[in-house]
This record gives C-alpha cells, structure tokens and sequence, in this order.
C-alpha cells in the first residue's frame, strides 16, 4: 500500500470494496421494465379501444390508471410503508388491465372503486406485490359484476373513428347476443374489434399484436394461452360439431368475448400462475375447460374471468406437484434400485 | 462426435466483456521481494506445514505437504527465506495461515523432478504419483486435487479437457490455448496415458475462434477431439460440460467418474507436462486481471503468493474506484475487501467490477415470473427454494434439491426482484450439512 | 309448505346423525388427558422459548406432571409462579441457578473495521460470505439474528452490535445457536463482569481491526481479588465463572480498552465511546 505514495499508480480502496455473494453480476431485468413492456403490448389494444369507443375509453384507462396508482400510495402511507412501491408499475399495470375489462361507459365512480378493490382488495390485503394469490384486475371486475351487474352488463355499442360518440348506443356483446338467442356478430367484425365489449374484449387482432410481443420478449409463457385457447377451441369445437344448436364453431369462441385478453394478459400475470411450463400448461387447460363450460352450459354468457380466478386458487398445488426432476435425478433412482 | 456446436439445458447469456484482455498475450510477472503462499489452497485436507520461520528455501522446493489423500503439497514459488508463517486475509475475507518467502533474488531451482521426457512408455503410476508431487490442482477455479480425479474407482472411458472459459471477463485459459496450443494438448495425451485412455475430447466455447482453429490444427496428433460449445453460461460447469459433450447425466451428488469421465481443466493439463516434461512443480499460473476501471487490463503469468495489489498495479493501476474486488469470475468469484490476499493455484482472475455493473441485492418480492426456473442448469427450483430458506425451512429446501444446486449464479443473474438466490442456497446447504453431521454424531 | 316441513325435517335428521356418529367416534377414540397438565400448562409463561428442553410450555407441563422433571427448570417463570407450580402438584419445586445470556463482543460500527456488505441480511447467510465482511473475523457481525430468536425482545441491536438487556434476559438459550460466530453464552444472573472480546488472535492484529478487543495485557488478572477471578487463554482473558470477579474490578483494572465491562452498564451503552 505504500507504493501508491510513491509511484504514480493508483490503487482501489479497500476499505470501500463491497463484499457480497456471487454472482456480481447481473442482467438488467427488472420489475418495472416488465411491467412496462406489458403496458406496451396493451397498447395496441388500447388504441383500439379508443379508435372503436371515442374518448370515453380513453377517460376510462385514465381513470383506472391513476386511480389504482393512487390507492397503492395511500394504501401504503397507510400502513406506514415506504409509498414507492408505484414506481414498479405493477399498479398502473393493474390498473390498465382493470379499464381492459371494463365498459367505455362505465361511470367514472365504477374506475375508481374498482381501482380500491383491485389494489386494496385484490392485492395490498394479501401483502402487495408478489403475494396475492388472485390477479388484482379480475378481482375488481368480478366483484364489480356480482356488485353491478346492470351497469357492468350494458355495453357501449362500438363507433369506429368516432371519437366523441359517447354513450350514443347501447348493444350487447356478442356472447350475451348469442345467450339471448340473437344474431351474432361476423367473424371479421370480432377479428377487428368492431363489437360491443369491454374495451379489451374487442379487437382480437389488437391483443395478439400485444401478445406477439409478450412472447417474442419471453415475458409471458407460451403455454399459458397455447393451452388456454386451445382447450377452448378443442371443446367448443366438438360441442358445435355434435350439437350446432347448442354453440357456435370454435372460432368465434376464440375471437369473441374476454378470451384472447385473458389468455395473453391476465392467465400469464406472473404472480398468480404457475412457474414451472409443466404447470403453465396444466393451468391453461383448466382455464380453457372452465371457459368452455361456463360459456356453453354456464348462466353467465363469458367465463374467462370466473376460470381464471379459480386456476389462480389452484395456482400453487398445481405449483406443487409439477416440480420437476432436478438433472441428474434418474440415475440416483436406477442406482439405487440396483 | 459432431461438428454442431453443443449446449445444455437452460444457462444464461451475460455480455462476456473478454474483449478488454482477450487480445493481450501473456506477460510473465517480474520477480518480487517477497511472496506470501497461502496454505490452503486446495479442495480437501490443509497441507501440512513441513518448514518453519528461518529456514532457508529453494524454488520449488516442498514447504507443505499433503494431508491425506485429497490434499496436495505446496512448494516455494522462489528461492530465499521463509520469514513468517503467520496469518494472512484468504481468499473468504477470512485470515487464514500463509507462510511468507522473501526472495534472494537468485530464483534458482533447488531439487526439482527428475524429467520424464519418455512418457509414451513410463508407468502411468509414475505419472500419477507425479501430478500428486507437483501439486497440481483444478485451475479452473475449484482446487480440486488433480490426481484424485486421475484415480476413479468406476471404468473411465472418456477424458474431457475443460476449455470452455465461459465465466465472463476471464481470458486466461483462452490465452493458454492460443499461446501454449501444443502443452495443452500434450497434456491431455498424458492425463489419457494416466487413465488408461487413448483419446481425449476439448470443449472450447464458439466465442474463442482463433483458439479452435489452433487447437484443431494439431489435435489429431495427439489423438484429440477439439469440440466447439455453443457460448451459454456455465458450460463450463463440470456436469453441465460432460451433458454437452457426452448426453450424460452426473447424477446428484455423484462424480463425473460415475458417468465414466474425468474432467480436467486446460490450464491443469499445462500443469502436468510441466510437472512430467520439465520436472517443475505447480508454482505459478496464468492470471487476467481486468475489469474496466484498470489502466491496462491483460494476462499475466504470477507465481503463487503473489499479492493482488502487486498485480493491480503490474495491470497500471486503477482510473477511477471499483466497486468490487474479486478473485476468479463475476458469476463465482469471491468479492475480497481486501488487496492483500495473494494469488493461488486456482486464482483464474483478479477483477475490478465498477459500480454500474455491480449487482445489488435489495430483496424485492419474488413476482414468481419463473426466469429462475427457466435458467437453472440444474432444473431445480430456485424461488421456491429461496422462499423455503427466507422461512428457515431448511427441510423443505432439501426436498426441493437445492443440494443439486452448482451455484453457477444463473438465478440470481436473471432475477428482475434482485434477490439473493444464490446466498439462500450457499445457507440451505451449509444448514442441511450441519444438521446431517449433527444427526450423525447421534 | 310441506317443502318447509321436508326441509326442516331433513335437516333435523342429518344433525341428529352426525351428532350420534361425532358422540360415538369421540367415546371410540377418546384418549386419557391429565388435567393437571393443562392447569400447569396455564400457570406458565406460555411464551414456548424452548429454554426448558422440552418443545414448549404444554410439553414441559406434561413432563412436570409424568415427573420426569422439576417446575425450576423452567427459566422464564419467576420464583414464585415455580413455587405455586410445585404447591399444586405437591412435588418439590427444586433448585436453579438463574442465567442471562452474554453476547461476548463490544465491536460496534463506530470501534471496528467493516466492509460494506450487500446481501442476505442474516447473521448466518453473512457468516457464509466474507465471514460476515467485518474486520475481526470473531466478532458480532450484526445483522440481528439473535435479536429476531429471542422471544423476550431482551436483545437490542445498536450501531451494529447485539447488546443483551439482562434486566429482560430470562436465559432461555433461543439465541446461543442463532450467532455463527459463537459469541452468545449463558453466564450465571448473579455475575455482572464479562471480557466483552472472544478473539484468540494477537492483540496487535486485533487492535487492527476493533479498538475495544482484549489485547491480554492481564491489568484486570493483576487488579482481581485473586487471580483465579480471571482466566487467561492465550491472547484472551475471560471471567472465572465458577469464582466470578466483583463488580468493582471494572473500576479497579481501568481497562485500557475498555473490553472489561458491567453487562447492566454495556447494556445502558455506558462504554459507547470511551473506547475510542
């Protein structure tokens, strides 16, 4: 050390080298550039939402957005917890997801109490981030539509590019119609989104950009909406193919309705779905059988939300019993059993 | 074996920033005044001390010997005078006994091996018992005693030279096989004589092109099989290089020998032609000390006991202050508060980390987004164990196999909540080992 | 009506049967409770520390009834609550020495060397890395461990350093196994001098690092009553505790480092400082 006196080279201070455990490194995922990424992929969807609903939807997301911001912050002034838990975007990201499921004409009063049940009820109950068992966003809008069901059951009849047609129409979704026994909507007015709904239920080919991106950045598990959308295709379809009377083809079950939405966005949520893909892909399935069952035989004329809640209740036994064999686990038991 | 580069299941992709030393030819280190050994330097029993404070010393001369059967000897890196046997920081920021040479600056080889130039047709008995003699340890960074490897207790039919380097930053074993393309291969057709074995295959990383080509153009001399790796960390862990190579699996807490390999290090293999060709013992090492706050990162060649602070400033000293000290890789290498620690048999890098690209662990909620679980090499998985360790369930964690884990360092590398995965694991396995010799005490 | 009457029938009904198989089970299955156990078990503490070597309050009242151990053996309760214990079973309450634990180092931040350390913060996981990034390799690397195991809240950390409340302490032992490092050890209640060090190395390379170790240099083995009082082991001195020192040696030996200390005044935090 006494070289450093003498000599010109400069040598680093011990005293302030940080000791830790390996490794010293790391990648630079973090929690809010997931989030983030997330919201990007619902931009398209929101996009459409807008293009479909005028400003009303876009007063919506607002709404749900800040709202649900500003729950976790007086949540955690609350409780006495540092307030910046915000700043990781989960809330904001709840909060969009919660304006994805609800109608453009939902009274401003709907966003904010259902930013309070999805943040307070749905998420900081259970411990914040990480520990609730249930997907926050689907929490607010079931309790919302046992809550209200009038309100959360009319929809905003869609009025493509105009933007300040609100509350102009009313028309009901095209799974309510076909419960009703009315004329469904075509193919490719589902594809495209020009249907009533909730602002993320639209436009099909929105969400699988989103989802596209989801996948290509390896947020979200290929199995979830692989098995998800293909339990309901697979079971719709046999359904139509005995019984036509009884439910349409497979694809309009795919394109219409919450499906693609759920499947892309609220079955992949990360904190309330399996982590092993084993288990992704059990967790699809059950999501899709669910689905299928409430939408053909149910009371209600969509399930995506109802299923999804109750596969994340059945998130960490499915967790539990999917585990793998470790590498190199065979050979111990052939050893053994010699 | 095929041309297709290789790889194993799961793995991580951090930059490899080699590119700062890579180029730099090694630089033998000058003679310094004074050298302090630290004993323990390898896997297994501490060396016995066999001189004392004093005693006059030559190069290469015995100063510990081995301990049992997984312990080495330790011999002097120059020749002078032993004054002090005293405790030194370690490589664990922990003292530890070190025994102190100040040089006479005549560096001459007291009584080294007799040369073994004839090997094709020396007993490989004699061979063994002089990789024990030397000293020769695993320089790829674990210190496991060479020559118990050379003697596995199952049939052995395949050699595997570990050239991968897949630690970020490091270049020395790269360097090696450019530089010393020929020793690395001449070992390895001796380590193969030891065994019994004809051929011996080398895995290399893609990342080293130039290496591979070198390699390939004398290999079939030697009867080896150069093999390229797909470039994805730890390809150089033992069991995930011998699943890439060969398909088969170590099974937990077994050996490569249980799956009929033996896996060395290049850098050991270099060792052993020095040990059997020249007659010298296991004294010196090349080293790559780099990271971006050093004035001239590169590789050098150090004898052991070289203190770190000798090499930071043979490196030109730092620009600005480095977050982090370490010895070997940034994915296992240990964080070191102090510059006084000296360099080992196994001291593959001395790395400086600036404070950007140093990981800090702040504990966020795991969001159970499974990159862990999606990573491990070991396919085990890491939250839920680390949740176990969080409630000091170190039962549970058992059941989950964190003792399977290799501490490769993955999870904690794609954690977006940056948690301490891999500490949890280092703690579950130290809990579970005490609590198994506590039970056996009974 | 009659759907009422079914109902309310039916109802009825399947009561009555599960009432008649729950009756028959528990007569079936019944197994024989001393009920003095659970009376015992209310005159204790009920805090389950484990002090006693049984797995808790319930555990060790079962024992005390079955008499495979005496009422004293429990270290929390007071020693009339252990007299009213023995009364009631008409056994012998017997006798225990009271113990407090003495956590044996006076490193905290402001007197020793230490590295900044990231990562686990458990004294046990931070032992693993680094021994704990702290200068002296013996010391209390502080991150509270014992503090969290003790079910009394009788240790407090402060700048760095587990400081036992003997006042609160009830000698339980929960935090002896929790320190990597071994500092923690139970010492008889009534002995209030401790060596606050437990470094076997020189008191130079100590003095390196902490600037309250014991550097052995026997002022306080010379200025005992006798020198039995204090035991020299190597490069450290420790309390005879079988022949324990007076309270007034701290004041007597003028301990250059003051690593000789009263644990109620170690506790106050009277020695914050003085060291330095």
């Amino acid at each position: 050390m006494s070289e450093t006196e003498t000599t010109v080279v400069q040598l680093p201070d011990a005293t302030q080298l940080v000791v830790s455990n390996s490794p010293h490194i790391r990648g630079g995922e973090t929690i809010s550039k997931i989030m983030v990424q997330v919201m990007i992929a619902l931009l398209p969807a929101a996009i459409a939402a807008v293009w479909f609903f005028g400003l009303a939807a876009l007063q919506v997301m607002a709404l749900c957005t800040f709202g649900c911001m500003a729950v976790e912050v007086l949540w955690k002034k609350a409780a006495g917890q540092p307030t910046d838990s915000w700043k990781d975007g989960s809330a904001a990201l709840t909060g969009l997801l919660l304006a994805m499921n609800l109608s453009a004409g939902a009274p401003w009063w709907i966003c904010i109490l259902g930013s309070l049940l999805a943040i307070g009820l749905g998420k900081q109950l259970f411990g914040g981030l990480g520990y609730n068992p249930f997907n926050p966003a689907l929490v607010a809008r079931v309790a919302l539509l046992v809550g209200f069901p009038q309100l959360m059951t009319s929809w905003v009849a869609p009025q493509p590019g105009k933007w300040l047609a609100c509350d102009a129409l009313t028309g009901a979704t095209p799974l309510a119609a076909l419960k009703n026994h009315c004329s469904p909507a075509s193919i490719s007015d589902l594809f495209y989104g020009n249907v009533g709904g909730c602002l993320g239920e639209t436009s099909a080919l929105a969400l699988l950009i989103g989802g596209a991106f989801l996948l290509s950045r390896k947020i979200i598990k290929w199995q979830v909406p692989a098995s998800f959308i293909g339990t309901v295709a697979l079971i719709t379809g046999l359904a139509h193919h005995f019984n036509p009377e009884l439910t349409p083809p497979a694809l309009y079950h795919v394109l219409a309705g919450g499906l693609m939405i759920g499947a892309f966005f609220m079955a992949t949520d990360m904190v309330t779905s399996p982590m092993t893909a084993n288990g992704a892909l059990i967790f699809g399935c059950g999501c899709g059988i669910i689905t299928s069952v409430i939408r053909i035989w149910g009371g209600y004329p969509e399930g995506v939300s109802f299923s999804i809640l109750f596969m994340n209740a059945l998130t960490p036994l499915i967790d539990r019993y999917t585990i793998g064999k470790p590498f190199g686990y065979i050979r111990i038991k052939k050893e053994a059993a010699q | 074996m095929s041309d297709k580069p290789r790889k194993f299941k799961g793995g991580v992709h951090p930059a490899d920033s080699k590119a700062l030393s890579a180029s730099k030819p090694v630089q033998t280190a000058p003679l310094l005044g004074k050298y302090t050994v630290i004993v323990h330097q390898n896997i297994g029993a501490s060396p016995e001390i066999v001189v004392k404070k004093g005693d006059v010393v030559k190069k290469g001369q015995l100063i510990a010997k081995a301990a049992g059967f997984v312990s080495v000897p330790l011999h002097a890196p120059t020749s002078g005078t032993v004054t002090a046997i005293e405790k030194c920081p370690g490589p664990a920021c922990v003292s530890v006994p070190a025994i102190e040479i100040t040089a006479d600056g005549q560096d001459d080889w007291g009584l080294p091996f007799e040369p073994i130039t004839d090997w094709q047709n020396t007993d490989p008995a004699v061979l063994k018992q002089r990789v024990l003699d030397a000293g020769i340890v695993g320089m790829g960074g674990a210190g496991f005693p060479s020559h118990v490897k050379l003697s596995p207790t199952k049939p052995v039919d395949t050699l595997i030279l570990n050239g991968a380097e897949c630690e970020p930053y490091l270049t020395a074993d790269h360097r090696l096989m450019l530089e010393q393309t020929e020793d690395v291969l001449l070992g390895a057709a001796i380590l193969a004589r030891i065994l019994g074995l004809k051929t011996a295959v080398i895995g290399v990383e893609e990342n080293k092109p130039d290496a591979i080509s070198k390699l390939n153009g004398v290999a079939g001399k030697y009867n080896v099989t150069v093999q390229e790796l797909r470039v994805n960390y730890p390809q150089g862990a033992e069991k995930q290089l011998i699943y890439a190579l060969t398909g088969r699996e170590v099974p937990i807490g077994g050996l490569p020998m249980d799956v009929g390999c033996v896996v060395q290090n290049v850098a050991s293999a270099v060792a052993v032609v020095e040990a059997v060709i020249k007659g010298q013992p296991s004294i010196e090492r090349i080293t790559t000390v780099t990271g971006e706050p050093l004035v001239n990162p590169g590789n050098w060649r150090f004898r052991i006991g070289t203190p770190v602070s000798k090499a930071l400033e043979l490196a030109g000293g730092v620009k600005y202050q480095p977050a982090k000290l370490l010895l070997g890789g940034p994915m296992m290498g240990f964080a070191q508060n102090s510059l006084d620690v000296t360099v080992m048999k196994n001291t593959s890098g001395i790395l400086l980390i600036p404070a950007g690209q140093v990981s800090q662990y702040t504990s966020e909620p795991c969001i159970r987004c499974g990159r862990c679980v999606e990573c491990c090499p070991m396919d085990i998985l890491p939250a839920t164990i680390s949740q176990a360790v969080e409630n000091e369930r170190f039962d549970w964690a058992e059941q989950l196999n964190v003792t399977a884990c290799i501490e490769c360092g993955s999870c904690s590398y794609s954690c977006p909540s940056h948690r301490p995965l891999n500490q949890h694991f280092k703690r579950a396995k130290a809990e579970i080992l005490a609590a198994k010799r506590k039970q056996q005490k009974k | 009506m009659t759907i009422i009457l079914t109902a309310v029938l039916f109802a009825t009904l399947l009561g009555a049967l599960l009432a008649l198989v729950i009756g028959v089970t528990a007569k079936a299955f019944e197994v024989e409770t001393d009920a003095r156990v659970e009376t015992v078990t209310g005159m204790l503490p009920g805090v389950n520390c484990g002090g006693c070597g049984y797995a808790g309050c319930a555990d060790f009242a079962k024992a005390i009834v079955e008499g495979r151990t005496i009422p004293s053996q429990c270290p929390v309760s007071t020693a009339v609550n252990i007299t009213r214990i023995a009364e009631y079973l008409g056994i012998t309450a017997g006798e225990k020495e009271k113990t407090i634990a003495v956590i044996r180092c006076g490193g905290s931040c402001a007197v020793t060397v230490r590295s900044p350390y990231n990562g686990v913060g458990d004294c046990r996981s931070a032992a693993l890395v680094a021994g704990g990034a702290k200068g002296c390799d013996f010391g209390c690397i502080g991150f509270a461990s014992c503090a969290r195991a003790c079910p009394f809240d009788a240790i407090e950390m402060r700048d760095g350093l587990a400081v036992v409340h003997p006042e609160l302490c009830t000698g339980c032992g929960k935090c002896v196994d929790t320190c990597p490092k071994n500092l923690i050890i139970l010492t008889p209640a009534a002995v209030d001098v401790h060596v606050y060090c437990s470094s076997p190395e020189k008191g130079a390379i100590k003095l390196k690092v902490c600037k309250t170790a014991c550097i052995a240099c026997r002022k306080c083995v010379k200025a005992a009553d006798s020198e039995t009082q204090m035991t020299v082991n190597g490069f450290l001195v420790t309390a005879n505790y079988s022949n324990p020192p007076l309270p007034d040696l701290v004041e007597k030996a003028k301990c250059p480092t003051t690593a000789l200390r009263l644990a109620s005044q170690h506790a106050a935090g009277a020695y914050e400082g003085v060291s330095k």
